[in-house]
């Protein structure tokens, strides 16, 4: 579970105060809201990448509020999936567990598993100019997902694609969830999208966060 | 009926606007290779080489080379973390802090070595001059270049981190790294081709630096002479062959630097 207690956070005129939520375990949770009303504030607080004036962030029962984005067990995907501009999709996937100094095998297994696991396995010495949306995306999660982590962090991960793709990233998303048994929390503002896949819808509204169906 | 007479695209591109566009650009161009052009032919292929042969023009030749390369380096050095907190970081006093970094620029270069020289007469600067002696040496010659040269570099470095998306940085942090870490291992290698940018700007203002080695470094032969120096110091005794032989091949120097960054630019 990832729980927010009376977290606050101001940036110039744009203030999140005493915020509270709850997002529910092994579940994919939807988080709507409107343009600019601090979504992607909220999951950058939850990934570390800002850190809150007060309050607390409990992921998995521990509180992470002041470590580092690396410690906390999270992936996270962008809303362009934010791809490495020189490394290939074989380095992209295999950063995270460099960064671990992980040994060579590991890595490669690792990355082939996911890559098989997610269809890009044959552009594994592509950059990204040479993919398309949909393949940036799906590099992009296997990134998130190849340090093995509880909770699944999407800043509008869909957002870029053409209806198709959406329809099959979605049910991609979904798959990949359930198949690791993540806790997602992905932003969007597309009911469709949010129908597609949420256990639960959560909607950030005048800066609190409500529960708005399940 | 009359058959319609068929609508010519191609009219379009000779539209007023265009053509003053290119005549501006053209006019700008042709001056430019007017102005090289009559240098280029007010010499000959022998007065060059003999300037070559001269010990002094060789001399200020290996200098100029040495000092432009080793500034570009250092401004470099400079500009990474400079333009990197330009483009990133936002707090209060940015807009004086980066004003005050285009200082370089908007001063007189003569104006720079002045400061420059006042500045190691000062007791801090007595305390530096006892490690490393800067007036009058080529050390001067390279802190001369390096105060312009990184203010040039500096600003290529921000335009290339501000054109770079944080993101993937911030991704790179959910998966272990720290700030450093994601720069060192994300954002520079992408930051390559600016980089060569910043180099060769460094470089080719430091080759055409001047007024500020002048005052600082002095104009002595054979030691802080570098190749604007030999310019002046050939056309203050009138041997005005020597001055454009030395011209043409500080041209020939800033096209090949021009040539081959822009080609290990494209490389990257």
């Amino acid at each position: 579970m990832i729980e927010l207690i009376d977290i606050s956070w101001v940036a110039g005129d744009f203030a999140l105060e005493k915020l509270n939520c709850e997002v529910p375990d092994g579940k994919y949770s939807v988080l709507m809201g409107k343009t600019g009303c601090g979504k992607t504030t909220v999951v950058e607080l939850i990934c570390g990448l800002r850190i809150p004036v007060e309050g607390r962030i409990f992921i998995a029962g521990k509180d992470v509020t002041l470590k580092p984005p690396g410690q906390r067990g999270i992936g996270y995907v962008p809303q362009d999936g934010a791809l490495f501009p020189t490394m290939t999709v074989r380095e992209q996937i295999g950063f995270g567990l460099r960064i671990r100094r992980r040994s060579i095998l590991e890595v490669e297994q690792t990355v082939k598993r996911l890559a098989a696991e997610l269809g890009v396995d044959h552009l594994l010495d592509r950059k990204p100019p040479g993919l398309s949306g949909g393949e940036r995306q799906r590099v992009a999660l296997g990134r998130a997902l190849a340090v093995n982590p509880k909770v699944l962090l999407l800043d509008e991960p869909l957002s870029a694609l053409d209806e198709d793709t959406r329809d099959e990233m979605a049910e991609l998303l979904k798959g990949l969830q359930r198949e690791h048994a993540l806790t997602a929390l992905h932003i969007t503002h597309s009911s469709r999208e949010s129908e597609q896949v949420a256990d639960c819808v959560l909607r950030l509204e005048g800066g609190r966060i409500r529960v708005e169906g399940t | 009926m009359a058959e319609r007479e068929p609508i010519r695209q191609g009219r379009r591109r000779y539209s007023p606007f265009w053509v003053f566009l290119v005549v501006v650009t053209g006019g700008y161009l042709l001056f430019i290779l007017g102005m090289l052009f009559a240098t280029a032919t007010h010499s000959s292929p022998g007065e060059l080489l003999k300037a070559l042969q001269s010990r002094q023009i060789q001399h200020s030749i290996y200098l100029s080379l040495l000092t432009c390369s080793l500034t570009a380096l250092l401004s470099l050095l400079i500009a990474v973390p400079a333009g990197y907190l330009l483009a990133r970081a936002n707090f209060r006093f940015k807009a004086l802090l980066e004003s005050a970094l285009d200082i370089p620029i908007v001063l007189p270069p003569l104006v720079i070595g002045l400061c420059l020289l006042i500045l190691f007469q000062t007791s801090f600067g007595g305390l530096v001059e006892k490690v490393i002696p800067f007036t009058y040496t080529v050390f001067g010659v390279v802190l001369a270049q390096l105060v312009i040269g990184a203010a040039f570099a500096i600003r290529t470095m921000r335009g290339t981190f501000d054109q770079l998306s944080q993101r993937p940085e911030d991704v790179a942090m959910t998966l272990g790294c720290s700030r450093g870490g994601a720069v060192w291992r994300v954002t520079l290698p992408a930051a390559g081709k600016g980089m060569v940018a910043a180099l060769s700007v460094a470089w080719a203002r430091s080759l055409g630096e001047f007024g500020p080695i002048l005052v600082f470094a002095g104009a002595t032969r054979m030691k802080t002479e570098v190749l604007p120096t030999t310019v002046w110091l050939e056309l203050s005794v009138g041997n005005l062959e020597a001055a454009v032989a030395v011209s043409l091949l500080m041209v020939v120097f800033a096209m090949l630097v021009l040539v081959t960054m822009r080609w290990a630019g494209e490389r990257w």
